[in-house]
């Protein structure tokens, strides 16, 4: 393939949401949420439980159905641009006594390369041990996932999306129950990706750290409360706009 | 027993036998791992209307039109299975026991009903297999193999498996890593390009296949042994997906082989006077490797933490 004569500017844009609207049944679980995330930015998505966090990032990815709105990746519908993007799955949402070892698990990060019959070839593999050791798990290649740690079985998703060598890596829960070393690695690897100028979008829980590990936040209760650099978007009010009616509910009137 | 005995009686049901435990085991270890196995006793049990509804729409039971009909059978429980879930608000589980025990049993009444049974498909047959009627009457011993003319007079249902199990154990490696990965994270698979929902229907389209062939040997309510018992006893044996594939096929084989072996022959060299079920043997077998593999088999990642 010939190079672009006239190479089109890189798309301001990782992932723009539309409109987007979910329902479960009757009930709508996200409801016209627009959003946009800058290329190179790091989001976190932050909201109460039952909020869509994960809902939405799954209809913009295209694993559930939407009702209406459009997800579009580098300018692109996201359906096309899905070579570009990794996606890391809630860790308790497979069943880890699969049997597998854990290169077994980076490996499948690298079907886009090998398809159906493909072999790996010794390129791919340095790739996989290679992403294994960003996240100091090249000595546990060939343990088995059943026997790892909670915060082990997080790297290993990791390392899988590090081996996509994507542009867009959407997280849902990188952190949830995992211990503070392996937190750490994960942040570590984040922010590297994010220098590289790839884009981050996670879902977060813990209120915390949202200051020191994002740039970004998009405020969540089913519709988007808020969205912007997290310096001016992170604020007291606004988060409880979003949180408000739980931690009400919280509290004996 | 001489080969004059061993090649036209005892063989074909052995090879037959045989045929049928490789098809049903290798999808059975994906179904074990999506915690489907359920959706294999539906196969089996579904097969049986299909064939029996095929037979009296042509007339005719070849083994092209049997395999038209259950395939048929099978799609059609699919749908109904996710038209109760929708409609009922039921877990799959129930679902799908609705639906398979509610076709089977219009199968067998549709047997018992129409002149189906008059031909060569009879319930007994279709509940507990026909192994033992499978022989090879103009087989004279080993040389047969090599006859034209004796092998132009095989059991009809030899090439037809033989057909099916080349298929599924083809589909099952080719198929491989799209299935490992969508099996593991059907999420992560979505969006890295494979067709989960594709990759599901084949799956299950790979099972009614192995159900039929299951179904001409062991019988529609034995069929599930077949499917599950070699996965589940070789995942006890290994964490490695390609060794514990490979140990159900072995497995699979193993309970075939000394299951119709023993039927006919363990019964007279105790000195009994009857001889049993060829499928029975091969389930119960079945039963026991697992058995005595959770009894006495390695204790799978010792150091593992629990979840």
């Amino acid at each position: 393939m010939t190079a672009d004569p006239t190479p089109l500017p890189r798309p301001g844009t990782a992932l723009a949401l539309t409109g987007l609207t979910v329902s479960y049944g009757a009930a709508l679980a996200v409801e016209d949420v627009t959003a946009r995330f800058p290329a190179g930015s790091m989001t976190a998505i932050i909201g109460p439980n039952g909020a869509g966090k994960s809902t939405l990032l799954k209809a913009a990815l295209g694993l559930i159905p939407k009702v209406q709105g459009e997800a579009r990746a580098f300018g692109q519908p996201v359906a096309q641009a899905m070579a570009r993007i990794a996606y890391v799955p809630q860790r308790a949402a497979v069943d880890w006594d699969f049997p597998a070892r854990v290169i077994d698990v980076v490996q499948m990060g690298l079907y886009r390369q090998t398809g159906l019959l493909g072999r790996l070839t010794p390129a791919l593999r340095d790739r996989a041990m290679d992403s294994l050791a960003r996240l100091g798990m090249a000595d546990l290649a060939t343990r088995q996932i059943g026997a790892l740690s909670g915060g082990q079985q997080q790297r290993a998703f990791l390392a899988r999306a590090l081996a996509q060598q994507a542009d867009l890596v959407i997280l849902d829960e990188p952190f949830a129950g995992v211990d503070a070393a392996t937190e750490a690695a994960i942040i570590a690897v984040l922010h590297g990706l994010r220098s590289e100028g790839r884009t981050i979008v996670a879902v977060h829980h813990d209120l915390s750290t949202v200051t020191a590990y994002f740039d970004r936040v998009l405020l969540l209760n089913r519709r988007s409360v808020a969205e912007g650099p997290t310096g001016t978007t992170f604020r007291r009010d606004s988060v409880a706009r979003a949180y408000g009616n739980q931690l009400l509910a919280a509290i004996p009137a | 027993m001489t080969a004059a005995e061993f090649v036209p009686l005892t063989l074909p049901p052995l090879v037959i036998a045989t045929l049928a435990a490789l098809a049903c085991a290798a999808p059975g270890n994906f179904l074990l791992l999506r915690r489907q196995s359920m959706l294999g006793d539906a196969m089996s049990h579904v097969v049986l209307p299909g064939i029996v509804a095929a037979f009296l729409l042509t007339g005719s039971a070849s083994p092209a039109i049997m395999l038209a009909g259950a395939l048929t059978a099978a799609a059609v429980s699919a749908l109904m299975i996710e038209a109760i879930r929708r409609a009922t608000g039921a877990d799959p589980g129930a679902a799908m026991g609705v639906t398979f025990t509610a076709m089977f049993a219009a199968g067998v009444l549709l047997l018992e009903t129409s002149g189906a049974s008059a031909v060569h498909l009879d319930v007994e047959h279709a509940l507990y297999g026909n192994l033992e009627s499978l022989i090879w009457l103009d087989a004279t011993g080993w040389p047969s193999l090599l006859d034209p003319a004796a092998l132009a007079t095989l059991p009809p249902e030899l090439p037809f498996l033989a057909a099916i199990a080349a298929t599924v154990l083809a589909a099952t490696a080719l198929l491989w890593r799209p299935l490992a990965i969508a099996t593991f994270d059907e999420g992560f698979a979505a969006t890295i390009g494979i067709p989960t929902r594709l990759l599901s229907a084949a799956l299950t389209a790979l099972t009614a296949l192995a159900a039929v062939a299951a179904f001409s040997a062991v019988g529609a309510i034995l069929t599930i042994a077949m499917l599950t018992c070699p996965p589940a006893t070789a995942r006890l044996l290994t964490d490695s997906l390609p060794k514990q594939t490979a140990l159900s096929l072995a497995l699979a084989a193993a309970a075939a082989i000394l299951g119709t072996l023993a039927a006919g022959d363990l019964p007279p060299a105790l000195g009994l006077s009857f001889t049993v079920s060829a499928a029975g043997c091969i389930a119960t077998l079945s039963g026991l490797f697992l058995a005595l593999t959770a009894a006495f088999g390695p204790r799978r990642h010792p150091s593992g933490p629990t979840r």
